[in-house]
């Protein structure tokens, strides 16, 4: 905040007032430029919010026209006593933990490695961003078809090559096969917050540690963990708020299924709208979502604002 | 004194960092080459799969053991076409194009607002953005499709461009932000001193400096909406399909048209990945909303 005090003030250089203290006028000018966005962000986002909430109170069916009428919390004491729902809430947070559980140890690992010094070091770097870059739509159906099928898939061609035979993976695991593509999409994500932090490490430290006789796994542990503690936090955090959301490769690769194995929140709510056309029940759902989301994104804010305090 | 004790000192570390690398040049650094060339290959392997597999015949695309040589064909790019791609190839570019370039025009005086200018309570609203894009898309998806629904906006691209604009909002707001607060104060000064106005000051003075990061930021948004699906399966049916609606008519083809959906979907991620491969500078960037460079 002292830092904040300090800085470019804007047009009154001298003997500058306190933000409250400027007429009214000048508060408006230099609001100006932040209407259009404000403006927009709030009724794309918060207004239908807003609705939502509305919604989660009514009974109303797509389907039944006329069907429209308050219910109070009806919709609410139906999703939290629906044993599907209690399901895919426990599929989403299976499905994120291990997804960035694995996606962020793999991410380090290959950062360790992309931060030596190797002949096309450069190329490794892109070959290994391109997962993340490939839509994930596409690459969902890719793994599906030309990958986990259980007579002409990649990976059973790999494995039959050590004598194992034909697995029918999405059937059988449809858990760890979403996992596996999900890894594989955000490794890359996990890897390139890490090497930032692993490059941001100052060389003389590093250095002082080798004269001083520690060993690479020493200095590793005891320099370089703690140092990248907030980035990989960070990337954790970022990375548990896209996965949560997770619903591209749950549409294409398992539909949910088999049975309701893989149906995870966003999926179990576009069932519920587009599907059984059910809008309270499915507004419902997706007012006690939005409260848990506020809940983790309070937490990932306080990591991301000390990063960010540490930069003014 | 200082000058006594420096020499020795440096020429010991001088001496140990040599020795360093010259031990490593030989084993370590090779092996640590083969690993990551090899895990590099590994990750991108699916990918190249994909691309192989788009110049295949049907046939060879599905066989046990899988085909590794063959004729290449344009066969399935051709009969992609034959079914009406371009469309929905004019669909994502239209809808990711137009999200950023109004992306661009509203983030940009905001960030301002945000870091030079700093009006009151400035912290606030940056995180207000940040928790818009938090709010899992499930949450308002109804309320938008239901709208869009009653103003006859459904199966409307520019419908759902504005919803790809809102999605991207809080990213480029905090991505030029980063941009913004790098620039030197000095500069930003003398502008004043020399009486520019707010918005020459921007144009003259702010744009032409940032327009590398406006550049990354563009980049990073058009990655995001290029590969949005889940608004664009909810929010369109035929008009304005975009490229993974498109790809959701191969859901079912049980081996039947791999190759051709390997086209397909070559098509669809060649744009993003060219795009991310050039900025691959900016990504670590744009993915931690400016938070680390």
């Amino acid at each position: 905040m002292a830092v904040e005090s300090e800085v470019w003030v804007g047009a009154a250089p001298r003997r500058r007032p306190e933000p409250k203290r400027l007429p009214t006028r000048e508060r408006w000018v230099r609001r100006g430029p932040l209407l259009p966005a404000l403006i927009f962000a709030i009724v794309l986002t918060q207004l239908p919010f807003l609705f939502t909430l509305y919604y989660s109170v009514r009974e109303r069916n797509l389907l039944r026209p006329g069907s429209d009428r308050f219910v109070g919390l009806k919709n609410y004491g139906k999703v939290a006593t629906d044993d599907l729902f209690r399901n895919a809430v426990f599929n989403t947070i299976k499905l994120t933990v291990s997804a960035v559980l694995l996606s962020m140890l793999l991410g380090v690992a290959l950062a360790v490695v992309l931060d030596k010094k190797f002949l096309g070091r450069g190329i490794v770097r892109t070959l290994l961003i391109t997962p993340f870059l490939v839509m994930p739509a596409a690459a969902a159906l890719l793994w599906k078809t030309s990958i986990f099928n259980p007579v002409f898939g990649l990976l059973n061609w790999v494995l039959s090559l050590f004598g194992v035979s034909n697995v029918d993976w999405v059937n059988r695991f449809p858990m760890p096969s979403i996992v596996m593509v999900l890894t594989w999409q955000w490794t890359p994500f996990m890897m390139l917050i890490v090497l930032a932090g692993l490059q941001s490490q100052s060389p003389e430290i590093l250095e002082a540690a080798k004269v001083d006789g520690a060993t690479a796994w020493a200095t590793f542990r005891r320099i370089t963990l703690p140092h990248l503690r907030q980035f990989i936090e960070l990337a954790v955090l970022l990375g548990s708020i896209f996965i949560v959301q997770t619903f591209d490769s749950i549409f294409m690769i398992t539909q949910g299924g088999p049975g309701q194995a893989t149906t995870n929140l966003p999926y179990f709510i576009y069932q519920k709208a587009f599907r059984a056309f059910d809008v309270g029940e499915a507004a419902a759902a997706g007012v006690i979502v939005v409260a848990a989301t506020i809940i983790i994104a309070t937490f990932a804010l306080r990591v991301i604002s000390g990063l960010f305090q540490e930069e003014a | 004194m200082a000058v006594a004790t420096t020499p020795p000192i440096t020429a010991e570390r001088a001496a140990a960092a040599r020795r360093r690398r010259g031990g490593k040049v030989s084993g370590g650094t090779v092996a640590i080459g083969i690993v990551a060339w090899v895990v590099g290959l590994l990750f991108f392997s699916p990918v190249l799969w994909m691309f192989l597999t788009g110049f295949k015949q049907e046939s060879q695309a599905s066989t046990d053991p899988p085909t590794f040589f063959f004729t290449p064909t344009l066969d399935q790019y051709r009969a992609i076409f034959d079914r009406d791609f371009a469309p929905y190839f004019i669909n994502s570019a239209t809808a990711s194009i137009v999200s950023v370039v109004l992306v661009i025009i509203l983030a940009t005086p905001a960030a301002y607002a945000l870091s030079i200018a700093r009006v009151a309570k400035w912290r606030d609203g940056l995180f207000f953005f940040m928790s818009t894009r938090m709010m899992p898309a499930v949450a308002s998806i109804l309320p938008l499709y239901i709208i869009a629904k009653n103003i006859r906006m459904l199966d409307n691209i520019w419908f759902l461009s504005l919803v790809y604009t809102a999605m991207n909002l809080p990213i480029a707001v905090w991505m030029i932000r980063s941009f913004l607060i790098e620039l030197p104060k000095e500069v930003l000064e003398a502008a004043r001193v020399d009486g520019a106005k707010l918005f020459t000051e921007m144009r003259r003075v702010i744009l032409p400096m940032i327009a590398p990061g406006l550049a990354a930021t563009a980049l990073i948004c058009f990655i995001f909406a290029w590969n949005e699906f889940f608004f664009a399966v909810s929010l369109t049916a035929t008009k304005a399909a975009t490229v993974p609606v498109f790809l959701v008519g191969f859901i079912t083809s049980e081996g039947l048209f791999w190759a051709r959906l390997s086209a397909a979907s070559t098509m669809a991620v060649l744009p993003v990945i060219i795009a991310g491969w050039i900025a691959q500078k900016w990504l670590v960037r744009g993915l931690s909303l400016g938070a680390v460079k």
